[in-house]
Formats: structure tokens, C-alpha cells, sequence
């Protein structure tokens, strides 16, 4: 499908920029800079520039989340350090990289050290691909979407890796658990996918932002909503934490990792809501693109409240158990997912190039289609999902006197 | 034909499990061994006696008055109700009459204790349940009671307020204007706390229908309190042998349907809404008058024994006192409900998930000082 498309596009002005400024750095006419190497460098600092940032931004990011947790608690939050507490998450760093490194005995010691490794580094591999606004990315991958989808399973190696070496019976439940929601919520995630790729006809991130007329939230309604379920799931963020199910098996996969280690698998879950709130802005809602402001504010912003919602829900729900979890990825967002699929590529059959009037018909439609869907699958659901009887009210019994009671 | 079948090629095994003594989530000090298939628990040995302090004994060495502190030690989330059962054995003993208005400040703080506890059970309920903000509110709301203990006994916990023949001193003058406060406020916190997690979807596919115990094995088990009211039973000491002036108030004995966690769970909730209507009551009832029968501080009970119930926010607590007429008892020995309502544990967890055995334990709401004293 060509039309929501729009082929022209400038060049990644960002990167070209920093090219220039090396390739055209010249002492008396001599310019110390091969090609290749202002090409190296131009990259090098790109990337290193976008890591620090992410970095940075999750840092401050845990002071906001434990401030805003707070208040959704009705507490203060951290307050002691710096400013309104600013300085907690310096304070957290120090505190952990000074604290002892243990190291259980009877782990599998390679595999133990470079867990941690493994897992950062996939929610950071995520913003190679992300648009941060008008002309501003790392890479504009033809597969943009599939790397994606590739680059969030490799946590799950690390959590098995982590799991598998402590020689913990608890952080191998951690890592079960851990493996089978992947291998349940990669299926939902992919295909709530494929009707926002079908609308844009392309997989580069790039070009899926300049496709949206509209944000996709309002074509892909249904699509959105299974898209954030199995994103949290695959962050293990809330409902869906049983991986470190903190009150079931005491801190999950990394139990038995302290100091620094930890804060390692801290950090990248900390970053992982940032990375989902960056693709679901991209996907669903029309990346960086807004009008008056500038296009990276408008991606910050976004993404904020994206992560905020997020946040929410975390700081809302209690969680599920790890059968009604699978349960809800097999026999919920599965067929959903397929309906959508079938519905967008029945819409884009008929309307090949709509016209304003049609996408909002098409709007209308899925809307409709997705509160009834919902609303019916729940009702299905709310029996299948346990093994309770339909929801009825208390009966509160009340005994007056002696006399009721025999 | 390829075949499928894993006989004879995967050798699985049980997994053993030890959950506890130091796991976030058995209320203290309980360990559970749980050998389980992936994560279905096949059969489970509970261990306790990790915080046995022999209270029991120490009774046996202690002046009568000091005991009351050791009561206090006991379930350690429901100071005033242990204080007030062993109060009433030793009363009872001696034949000691106790000052209505005392009666009804004893009464008004244990109803006020017991929506403390309840308060607490549902905040660490939540957090059994993966959800991590009713306690927090609880806790608020909670934080509110120890608040009006500190300024009526002088202590947060431990209060030793209540005492042999009356309490310790009489209340804050502006003691009714400040209940009825704290009262208007616990309501519209339990509401809350209601709201966010009772009826919450997750919540109650977490709870419904999970440990489910009829009354007859409930009470075989000797369960009691909110655990055994959970399974359709109405029994309640301060209804059934009502004690101190219990029988004034007109209050109704929450009862669950199914006996499963979420009944457990709603009793609870509800009764902190009876105890506040007794709270209530009491306050417009309470006489003016002394607040304390003067007794020596050595007290002889004449030789006998005697064995008193009262209930406590965990069930029924009984007391069986016996003096051989010396300044210190003979012999003590206390019904702990949580010990008794733990029992039923390997009956609730058979054939459960690893996240159910968390939600039934919490559900049972134990404290592991009363259990192993």
C-alpha cells in the first residue's frame, strides 16, 4: 500500500552535519581526517551521545518514577539528596558501586558475570532505530520493525543466563517464568505489528512516522491496546511482573546478584519503559510530529507520557498469575490480534488510497470493532481467565443476635 | 509419523522449594518446604518455632502485672486485645469487678486495634497480590491509629494500658471530638483502599476461588475468627459469650459464601466497618467513673485455674490461667487463633501454584509471634 507513504525525505541531517565538520577540519589546507575516519568518528559520537542520553534521561527517569509513586501512594517519595531529592539516583550509584560483588558459590561463573552485560544491552539497541525527530536517527534500517522485534527477545537470554547460573531454585523460576511469557507475548506483539506495517507499507521506523496521516492509535485501536499488553509483558513490567515477583520468588532471575550487578539488570528494566514508550510513540503515535513545537520535544513529550501511563498501570494493578498470563496472551490477545490483522488488511484491500473522508470512516470502524471486541472477550474472559464464577455482589450476612445463629 | 510423546525420554522430577524463613512474603518467620511439579505444589512441610521466645514459660516467673507485657509480645499487631484477654483471666480469677468506663475504654481500643490489624492484612494482602499501593494507604490510615494510642496509652505498640482491674489511665479530654475524627477519616480510607484493590479484576481472579476450605474441615481444624466466618460460619466470642460490655452494642458478624481468599479478604474488610459502628456506640455510651479497680501491686489470686476466650482480629484467643496461690501463675497456656487458623495450611495448599500458596498464607493473615510465642 503506497498512499499514506511519502517517499521524499531529506537526508539525515544530524549525521551529515558531524561528517562535515571533520571531513572539513583542515590545518593549512592539510585536513588531518581520513574519510574513513570522520565517518568512524561522526558515528562513534553519535551513538555515544544517544547512549549517555538514554542513560541520563532513565536516571532521572527513577527519581521521577519514585517521586510519582510516591505521590500515587500518598508518601512523599525520595527527598533526602540534592534539590527535592534530585540527587538520589547519584547517591543509588555510589551506594552500589561500592557495595560488596558476591558471588554465591556453585554459580556458573562466566555465565553469572556476563548476564548482566547481555541484558542491557538490548533495551539500548532498541534506540538505534528510533526516530527522535525530523531527520534524527542512528540508522534508518529497511527492518527497522524487525530488529526491533529481534532485539527485545535477547533480554530473555540473559534472564535464563542469569537464572540458570546463580543455582538458584528461585531465580530459575524467575527464569522460566521469564522464557515462557516471551515466547507467549512475542506472538500478540508481532501481530498487533503487522496492522500497523500493512497501513504504512514499510518496516523502517522512519518511514512508519511520515506514513501516519494520522496517529495509528486512532486506525489501530485494537492493535494499540494488544500492542501495550504484550510491551509490558515483555518488559515485566506490571501486571505482568511474575518473572521477579517480588512476594513469590523474592527478586526472580537476579536473587543472587548484589553491588553493581544488580544495578546493572536495575538500570536496563529501568531503561526498557523508555525504549517500549519510544516504539509505541513511533508506531502509534505519529512519532516525532506535532505542530509549533520542535520535533524532538514533541518525541520527548510523547514518550513521557507514554511512560507515564505505563507508570499508572504499575502503580495501580496487582499481578497475574503465571497461568492466567498465558492464558490471556493464548486465548485473548491472539485472536484479537488476528481479527485486527484481517480487519486492516480488509481495509486496505477496499481502500487502497483513501481519501480523508475514508480514513475517518476507517477510524470509526475500528473503534467500533475494538470496544465491542473488548468488551465481549472480557465477559468471555473474566470466567475462562480463572476458575471463579461470574462476579456477584457480597453477601453480607449480617447476624443480629444469638438467636440466628442455630 | 513422528512421535510426539516425551514417555520415557524426559526425566522431570520434583523440584524442592524452600520458602522461608526468610522470604518476603510468609509473614515473618515461617518456612515452608514445597516440593512442586514446575510450579504446582505437590506437597508442602511447614516448620515453625523460629520466633519461639517460651512466653509461655516466662509467664510462670513473672509477677502478675507484668505479664501483661509479655501479652503484649505476643501478636504483636493486636497489642490491646492480648493485654485485655489476659486481664480478664486474672479478673476473673480474683473475682476482681471492673469500672464500667474502663470496660468501655478497653472496648473502644480493641475495636480500634482491630481495624488497625484489618487495616494491615489488607495492605500486606495486596502486596501478596502483586499490588503495590493498598498497603501504602493502609498504612496511612493505620499510622492514624497508633497516633490516637500514643496520645491515649503513651506507646505506638506495647502499650501495657490495660491492666488488672481496669486500664491505666483514663482518656484524653477531648478524646470523643478526636474518635470521631479518626473514625470519619478511617472510613473514607478503607473506602479507598476498598475501591482500589476488592473488586480490581486481576484482584479477584488472583483471590476468587483460590484456597477454598468448607466449614466443616475449617472447623475440625479448629479455625477461627475472619478465617472460619470466611467459610459461611458465624461464630464470634463477643457474640456468642459476650464478654465486658460487648452485649450493649448492636454490631453484625460479617459472613463469607465460598471460604475462599477473597472471602477471607471481604470479611475482614467488612468488619472494620462493624468495629467502627461499635466504636461508635461505646463513645456515646461511656459512663463517667473511675477507670481502675485499686488492687495491690502484688497481686495472690486465690488457687484455682480458669480459662477465658475473647476474640481477637485473628480468631479466638483463650487463656487458661491456673494460681496455685503464689504471686505468680502456675501455669499459663494460651489458644493462639494464628497457630490454630496455620494448621489448616496444608489443606489450603494442595495442588495450588507457587503464586496461590503466597495469596493463601496472606490470606490466613498469621502473625508468627502468636504462633510460636
Amino acid at each position: 500500500m503506497e498512499p499514506i507513504y511519502v517517499p521524499f525525505r531529506e537526508a539525515n541531517s544530524f549525521y551529515r552535519n558531524l561528517y562535515d565538520l571533520f571531513a572539513e577540519w583542515s590545518f593549512w589546507g592539510v585536513s588531518p581526517i581520513p574519510d574513513w575516519l570522520a565517518y568512524f568518528l561522526a558515528g562513534f559520537l553519535i551513538v555515544f551521545a544517544v547512549v549517555n542520553t538514554v542513560v541520563i534521561v532513565t536516571t532521572i527517569g527513577t527519581w521521577v518514577e519514585r517521586r510519582l509513586i510516591g505521590r500515587f501512594q500518598s508518601r512523599l517519595g525520595p527527598n533526602r539528596w540534592g534539590p527535592w531529592g534530585l540527587l538520589t539516583p547519584v547517591a543509588d550509584a555510589v551506594k552500589l558501586l561500592s557495595k560488596e560483588d558476591t558471588r554465591p558459590e556453585g554459580v556458573d561463573r562466566w555465565v553469572f558475570n556476563l548476564a548482566p552485560l547481555v541484558f542491557i544491552v538490548s533495551p539500548l539497541l532498541v534506540f538505534a532505530v528510533i526516530p527522535f525527530g525530523k531527520n534524527t536517527y542512528i540508522a534508518n534500517l529497511n527492518i527497522g520493525i524487525l530488529f526491533i522485534i529481534a532485539v527485545t527477545t535477547v533480554p530473555t537470554i540473559a534472564m535464563f543466563m542469569a537464572g540458570w547460573a546463580s543455582g538458584n531454585r528461585y531465580s530459575l523460576f524467575g527464569a522460566m517464568r521469564g522464557v515462557a511469557q516471551l515466547v507467549s507475548y512475542e506472538v500478540p506483539m508481532v501481530l498487533s505489528i503487522v496492522g500497523v506495517l500493512l497501513l504504512a507499507g514499510s518496516l523502517s521506523l522512519v518511514d512508519i512516522v511520515e506514513a501516519q496521516r494520522i496517529p495509528f492509535i486512532l486506525l489501530q485501536p485494537l492493535g494499540f491496546f494488544i500492542f501495550l499488553l504484550a510491551i509490558s509483558a515483555e518488559m515485566n513490567r506490571s501486571p505482568f511482573d511474575i518473572v521477579e515477583a517480588d512476594s513469590e520468588l523474592v527478586a526472580g532471575f537476579h536473587t543472587e546478584y548484589s553491588g553493581m550487578k544488580w544495578g546493572t539488570f536495575q538500570l536496563a528494566e529501568f531503561i526498557a519503559p523508555f525504549g517500549a514508550a519510544s516504539i509505541i510513540t513511533t508506531l502509534f503515535l505519529k512519532g516525532w510530529d506535532g505542530p509549533l513545537l520542535p520535533s524532538h520535544l514533541w518525541f520527548f513529550l510523547k514518550v513521557c507520557f507514554v511512560w507515564f501511563v505505563l507508570l499508572w498501570i504499575r502503580a495501580t494493578l496487582p499481578r497475574l498469575r503465571v497461568d492466567q498470563i498465558m492464558g490471556l496472551a493464548w486465548k485473548f490477545l491472539f485472536p484479537l490480534g488476528i481479527l485486527n490483522l484481517f480487519i486492516t488488511a480488509a481495509e486496505v484491500l477496499v481502500w487502497e488510497t483513501p481519501t480523508t473522508v475514508q480514513l475517518w470512516a476507517m477510524v470509526g470502524i475500528n473503534w467500533v470493532i475494538a470496544i465491542v471486541c473488548l468488551v465481549a472477550v472480557s465477559h468471555l474472559m473474566s470466567d475462562k481467565l480463572s476458575t471463579r464464577a461470574p462476579l456477584a455482589p457480597f453477601p453480607v450476612r449480617v447476624r443480629r443476635d444469638l438467636r440466628e445463629v442455630r | 509419523m513422528v512421535d510426539l510423546s516425551t514417555e520415557g525420554q524426559l526425566d522431570t522430577v520434583q523440584m524442592m522449594v524452600n520458602m522461608g524463613p526468610q522470604h518476603p512474603s510468609t509473614h515473618g518467620v515461617f518456612r515452608m518446604v514445597l516440593w512442586v511439579d514446575g510450579e504446582r505444589i505437590v506437597d508442602l512441610e511447614p516448620h515453625i518455632g523460629y520466633l519461639h521466645r517460651g512466653s509461655e514459660k516466662l509467664c510462670e516467673g513473672e509477677l502478675y502485672v507484668q505479664i501483661v507485657t509479655l501479652f503484649d509480645r505476643m501478636d504483636y499487631i493486636s497489642n490491646l486485645n492480648n493485654e485485655m484477654i489476659f486481664c480478664r483471666a486474672v479478673e476473673r480469677l480474683m473475682g476482681l469487678a471492673v469500672p464500667e468506663r474502663a470496660e468501655y475504654i478497653r472496648v473502644i481500643l480493641c475495636e480500634l486495634n482491630r481495624v488497625a490489624s484489618h487495616l494491615l492484612f489488607c495492605g500486606t494482602f495486596g502486596i501478596d497480590a502483586g499490588a503495590m499501593t493498598p498497603i501504602m494507604y493502609a498504612f496511612r490510615d493505620r499510622e492514624k491509629i497508633q497516633s490516637m494510642f500514643e496520645a491515649v496509652t503513651g506507646a505506638r505498640m506495647m502499650h501495657n494500658y490495660i491492666r488488672i482491674g481496669g486500664v491505666k489511665g483514663d482518656v484524653p479530654d477531648d478524646f470523643s471530638q478526636r474518635m470521631g475524627a479518626l473514625l470519619k477519616v478511617l472510613r473514607q480510607g478503607i473506602n479507598e483502599t476498598d475501591k482500589l484493590l476488592s473488586f480490581s479484576e486481576i484482584f479477584l481472579a488472583r483471590t476468587k476461588g483460590i484456597g477454598v476450605i468448607d466449614a466443616e474441615t475449617a472447623i475440625a481444624y479448629g479455625m477461627s475468627g475472619p478465617s472460619l466466618r470466611a467459610c459461611g460460619v458465624p461464630m464470634d466470642v463477643r457474640k456468642d459469650e459476650p464478654y465486658s460490655v460487648y452485649d450493649r452494642f448492636d454490631f453484625g458478624i460479617p459472613i463469607g459464601e465460598k471460604g475462599d481468599s477473597w472471602d477471607r479478604y471481604y470479611v475482614r474488610v467488612e468488619e472494620m466497618r462493624q468495629s467502627m459502628r461499635i466504636i461508635e456506640q461505646a463513645l456515646e455510651q461511656m459512663p463517667d467513673g473511675p477507670t481502675i479497680t485499686p488492687s495491690r501491686l502484688v497481686l495472690r489470686p486465690p488457687q484455682g485455674e480458669v480459662y477465658v476466650r475473647g476474640e481477637n482480629p485473628r480468631g479466638e484467643i483463650g487463656v487458661y490461667l491456673v494460681s496455685n496461690g503464689a504471686d505468680k501463675p502456675y501455669r499459663v497456656k494460651v489458644r493462639p487463633p494464628s497457630f490454630c487458623n496455620l494448621m489448616a495450611i496444608k489443606e489450603l495448599l494442595k495442588d495450588t501454584y507457587i503464586a496461590d500458596a503466597v495469596v493463601i498464607l496472606g490470606s490466613l493473615d498469621i502473625v508468627l509471634g502468636e504462633v510460636d510465642r
